[in-house]
């Protein structure tokens, strides 16, 4: 809730520094200017002291999705999110909802089963994160799916040892 | 229409050439037991210049990859005659050879012919006589077809030898994208054209039914989208560019439609594409996945896969009546059919034990039988006359194809010099 606070400080703010000007009462250009001067530095002042509030906390955020990487892990022919995998997303989504950046999930399958099956069931997991993430508040249209089925193996050998690192989904900066 | 053909890419113009690294050959396996044996003599050279190939060698490797003939070692014949004069049958009949083909080939300029004549040993009577003609630079086409004669004449059915193969090729590149290629080559792998490359993922190529053009998949825009290209101009067509998959393209018997499967909105279904209008048709609307799927030779039913019941299976979708019907019971996954040309049976990637087969299930009697040994078998395409099939499978490691009959023993493998290769599809057959 703490982005919200501070959003609503900062709105406050420039929602007074816009009424100062409205009661000016003053019609001429040097008053305006100075007005618009004064609001935007104050709302400058404002944006910088938000920052340097959430910049230790983005930190902390953006430490946690390194310590749990970008990739999420599946089992065999299933896009149901691992208990580790949930852990991982969710740290993606605490750093979602304070940055505004896009991403992209990409889905990926082992090398077990038809092609085209494998291309479905690799958007599947892509879907599964991607709806994870947007049950938890982050906008849909900030994520872009789509799926390699099969055909982007991480480790090309045969075994389950090869397999578990290709069902995957990876996100990426959009 | 014409605007939205996209002419090649100055870098598919480069990589339109013969390319090493895509060419597949035969190493056969296996033949039937009962294999007929017959002796194909090197034909006569007449004429200026002397012919590229050895065609009779090429008549020799199709029939024996056949499995269905056993030809004999050019070392064991007792004498070498080109014209029916010089055949003496006891130089035959003292070997075990039940045929025997001889032949003439002659070049005059670019032109190219053989005549030939089938004897069969036993009779000690002529069974057939021919002539194959056209340019040089088809010298192997003409022995396809030289051989495919032989093979009808023989067996009754007609042979698929004359025929072209496409599939992916794929060179793997440490911490990147790997190349992919999309190759087409003789039936018998030989001369190899690269069609297509990327660094982005190609699959899912197919032929149309008259063999002049083919669709695939091609990510190179950074997202998958189904695309149609003519072969012998190299004019292409982006066919589809929606959100999600674009996958799974299959051309219909008449060559209007093209099935596809699409998940623009939300969900893998099928989807008919009138190819004129470009307008499209749902014919499959079910939360789980519908892919894969493929025209009944009739082009009254299209086959396709979905674990709507939990697992992969293969269903069927009636054009008129619009009811959907569950083809396979046995066995916990059913997927991308492949139909006979005969509509008889249906080739799949089935598991068992945990291994991935290619079986063959017959329609009518429901039975399914499991037609390869080895474990991650997929994409399976039959032979034009029903009697093989191809596969993609692993080998060493290595993605390589592999041929199997649907009736008998024969089984051979087309590896790759280097990389993998994986999605064949064998053309329909294809008219002179």
């Amino acid at each position: 809730m703490k982005q919200f606070s501070i959003a609503g400080k900062t709105i406050a703010l420039l929602f007074s520094a816009a009424l100062l000007v409205a009661c000016s009462g003053s019609d001429t250009k040097e008053d305006q200017a100075a007005a618009d001067a004064a609001a935007a530095a104050a709302a400058a002042a404002q944006q910088s002291a938000s920052q340097a509030a959430s910049a230790a906390e983005m930190a902390r955020l953006e430490e946690a999705v390194a310590a749990v990487g970008n990739v999420f892990y599946f089992g065999f022919d299933s896009s149901t999110l691992t208990p580790e995998a949930l852990s991982a997303v969710n740290a993606h989504i605490a750093l979602l909802q304070r940055n505004n950046e896009n991403i992209r999930l990409e889905g990926h399958t082992d090398e077990r089963g038809t092609r085209e099956y494998n291309m479905a069931l690799g958007e599947r997991r892509a879907n599964a994160v991607r709806d994870y993430m947007v049950a938890n508040g982050i906008a849909s249209f900030r994520i872009e799916t789509i799926s390699y089925g099969e055909e982007r193996p991480v480790a090309y050998g045969s075994g389950e040892a090869n397999w578990a690192q290709n069902r995957r989904v990876e996100l990426k900066p959009q | 229409m014409k605007r939205l053909f996209v002419v090649l890419t100055a870098v598919m113009l480069a990589a339109i050439a013969t390319s090493a690294t895509a060419q597949i050959s035969i190493v056969i396996e296996e033949g039937n037991r009962d294999a007929t044996p017959i002796a194909i003599v090197p034909f006569a050279r007449q004429g200026d210049g002397m012919p590229p190939d050895d065609l009779a060698e090429i008549v020799d490797s199709d029939l024996a990859r056949s499995g269905q003939f056993q030809p004999m070692a050019r070392t064991d014949m007792l004498s070498r005659p080109s014209t029916e004069a010089e055949v003496f049958f006891r130089d035959w009949s003292a070997t075990n050879a039940r045929y025997l083909l001889i032949g003439r080939q002659s070049m005059n300029g670019p032109q190219l012919r053989v005549d030939y004549e089938l004897f069969d040993v036993t009779s000690q009577k002529k069974v057939f006589s021919g002539y194959e003609a056209g340019a040089v630079s088809d010298a192997r086409m003409l022995a396809h077809r030289l051989a495919d004669e032989v093979y009808e004449h023989i067996t009754g059915t007609p042979g698929a030898f004359a025929t072209k193969l496409l599939y992916i090729s794929a060179t793997r590149v440490p911490g990147a994208n790997e190349y992919s290629r999309l190759t087409m080559s003789d039936s018998d792998g030989a001369r190899p054209v690269v069609l297509l490359e990327t660094r982005e993922p190609l699959l899912a190529p197919t032929w149309s039914p008259d063999a002049k053009e083919i669709a695939y998949v091609s990510f190179e825009t950074g997202r998958p989208a189904i695309y149609r290209q003519e072969l012998a101009t190299g004019r292409r067509q982006q066919l589809t560019n929606f959100k999600g998959l674009n996958g799974a393209p299959s051309w219909s018997p008449d060559g209007r439609t093209m099935a596809m499967t699409l998940s623009k909105d939300g969900n893998p279904d099928i989807y008919l594409m009138d190819l004129a209008t470009k307008q499209l048709t749902q014919i499959t609307n079910h939360y789980a996945i519908d892919t894969e799927p493929t025209w009944m030779p009739d082009g009254q039913s299209v086959l396709f896969t979905s674990d709507r019941g939990g697992k992969p299976q293969i269903y069927s979708y009636d054009l008129r009546s619009g009811k959907t019907d569950r083809v396979t019971y046995e066995g916990s996954y059913n997927a991308r059919a492949r139909v006979s040309q005969d509509g008889r049976s249906v080739v799949m990637v089935h598991q068992q034990d945990g291994r991935f087969h290619i079986a063959v299930l017959d329609l009518e009697t429901k039975r399914l039988h499991i037609l390869t040994s080895t474990e991650l078998d997929e994409s399976p395409s039959i032979a034009p006359n029903g009697t093989m099939v191809l596969y993609a499978t692993k080998y060493a490691e290595r993605g390589i194809l592999a041929a199997v009959a649907v009736e008998g023993d024969a089984k051979f493998r087309l590896p790759a010099r280097e990389g993998d290769v994986r999605e064949p599809a064998w053309s329909p057959y294809i008219s002179r």
